[in-house]
């Protein structure tokens, strides 16, 4: 979430894969000439990888918000229920 | 009895002893007691003294000024005919007051005992949010489909945490989860919970959904999750929050103002966390159904092109090479042709130019009768002038020649006399 700006945000999952439904759809329909039903196969291709990037994310982090000293909350590794007590 | 006197407690050691003990004691802090008011007493100060008592005992209790003052936000505002003989629930922690040397229950919550007062009050605050429009159904959002980062307030140390956790993981491996521990229960919990979910909304932490919880839990243990504060934070939140109290059967107001509620918290994982490999053979059968689409678009035009060609007449053009051929073979016959023309047509002029060649010809008009007068140095005569008398002549005829002397020179050739 954190990305330089101006680059263009990755669209969201669930956008990515409604267009790509609507591609495969468009695609399926045929009626295309052979030009812009590749142009839309590469858009299809693309938007599948964009997916399946996001379903690979790798972060497998769990961490905890705790309050420091001076009451400013700060992201710690969480260990599995052995934190701080109720 | 055989003590030294020194090892012996003063009695203000024993009071903080037994101070320490009741009040270090998790079973004393977070109690519900019914029972009938005595000895009731409103201090001028605010602070409210009594005794609650039942058949069989009896034990002192204070509700402190501020406590009432504060009730009001979680339990609605104190039974109106507080006073002796009056049954009530009160809800508190147990302490000693050294002075007295009497332990006491603190009291934070005071409402009229018996069969659903608690429901009472939870029908009274629910009426009054739900007509300031907090749970209206078009208030509620959408979950993100595909959480980023996933965040679960509540106690870090119950089993509602580690559920959570366990099935977010079990549906997306590589999911990433906040835990803001808060306490769900006892006197402070719905402060904790509203700070926590300020927290969790931070924008720095890129939050898309929260999981607000606890495990189950007596009606009273859930109250916390009927604070008109937190049902309020819960409606204020920026992030999507799905509400996962206790269990099945049980009903809160954060239910009520949360965007989706779940029954438990494991529960609210499913729901807030999709089941990613169910995502990604969606994902790869959409990928195939792509190819397969371009492959038969391709396969379409082929067959398309076979149609078309089986349609051209059955001669075919001779392909580029064989024309070629056929082409030199064609321009070679032209050239041998026309090259004959040529040499027939030279040979032509050249009988022509030959026979015109021989009209020409001296040796035809000597033929005639003509004769070539020529000087011995070669010269032709063509003058009578050109020639003096004595000269010696030569008379080429048309088979052979004349040796000659000039004798006269006459003027020409018509009256020229006659040379006997």
């Amino acid at each position: 979430m954190e990305r330089p700006v101006g680059e263009a945000p990755e669209p969201r999952f669930e956008e990515a894969i409604a267009e790509l439904e609507a591609v495969v759809a468009r695609l399926e329909g045929g009626d295309l000439d052979l030009e812009e039903a590749l142009r839309l196969f590469q858009r299809g291709m693309e938007l599948a990888r964009l997916c399946a990037r996001q379903l690979d994310s790798a972060e497998k982090r769990v961490e905890m918000l705790i309050a420091e000293a001076g009451g400013e909350p700060v992201v710690k590794p969480f260990e599995d229920g052995e934190g701080a007590r109720a | 009895m055989s003590l030294p006197p020194g090892r012996a407690l003063t009695v203000s050691q024993l009071t903080a002893r037994v101070k320490a003990a009741v009040e270090g004691a998790p079973e004393l802090r977070d109690v519900w007691v019914e029972g009938e008011i005595s000895n009731y007493k409103h201090h001028p100060s605010g602070h409210r003294y009594f005794s609650l008592k039942d058949e069989g005992s009896v034990v002192r209790a204070v509700l402190f000024e501020r406590a009432a003052r504060e009730q009001a936000g979680a339990y609605g505002p104190l039974p109106a005919e507080l006073g002796d003989g009056l049954r009530v629930l009160a809800h508190g922690y147990v302490g000693v007051f050294p002075r007295a040397g009497q332990y006491q229950l603190y009291v934070d919550a005071l409402l009229p005992a018996g069969v659903g007062s608690l429901h009472q009050a939870f029908e009274q605050l629910k009426a009054k949010l739900q007509a300031e429009g907090l749970f209206a159904a078009d208030r509620k959002r959408p979950l993100p489909f595909l959480p980023r980062r996933l965040g679960v307030v509540t106690s870090p140390s119950g089993a509602a945490v580690r559920d959570v956790i366990r099935v977010a993981r079990r549906r997306f491996p590589g999911i990433r989860i906040l835990v803001v521990p808060v306490l769900v229960q006892g006197p402070g919990a719905p402060e904790d919970i509203v700070r926590g979910l300020a927290w969790a909304n931070r924008p720095e932490l890129g939050l898309d959904v929260i999981i607000l919880g606890r495990g189950g839990g007596s009606l009273e243990e859930l109250w916390a999750f009927n604070d008109e504060r937190v049902v309020r934070a819960v409606a204020a939140s920026r992030v999507p929050v799905v509400a996962a109290v206790g269990h099945e059967t049980d009903v809160t107001l954060v239910d009520f103002a949360a965007d989706v509620r779940a029954p438990t918290p494991s529960a609210g994982a499913e729901l807030a966390v999709p089941d990613v490999p169910a995502l990604r053979s969606h994902v790869d059968r959409l990928t195939g159904r792509l190819a397969q689409a371009l492959r038969r678009r391709v396969r379409e035009d082929r067959r398309r092109l076979e149609l078309l060609r089986a349609r051209l007449p059955v001669r075919r053009p001779l392909p580029p090479i064989a024309h070629g051929r056929q082409a030199l073979d064609d321009l070679r016959s032209r050239l041998q042709r026309a090259w004959a023309l040529r040499l027939a047509r030279g040979r032509e002029r050249l009988s022509s130019a030959a026979g015109r060649l021989e009209a020409l010809s001296p040796v035809a008009v000597l033929r005639r009768g003509y004769a070539v007068a020529r000087r011995p140095d070669g010269r032709v005569l063509r003058r009578a002038g050109d020639a003096t008398v004595g000269d010696r002549v030569e008379v080429i005829l048309a088979e052979g020649g004349l040796d000659c002397e000039v004798r006269a020179i006459g003027a020409g050739l018509d009256p020229a006399p006659r040379v006997d």
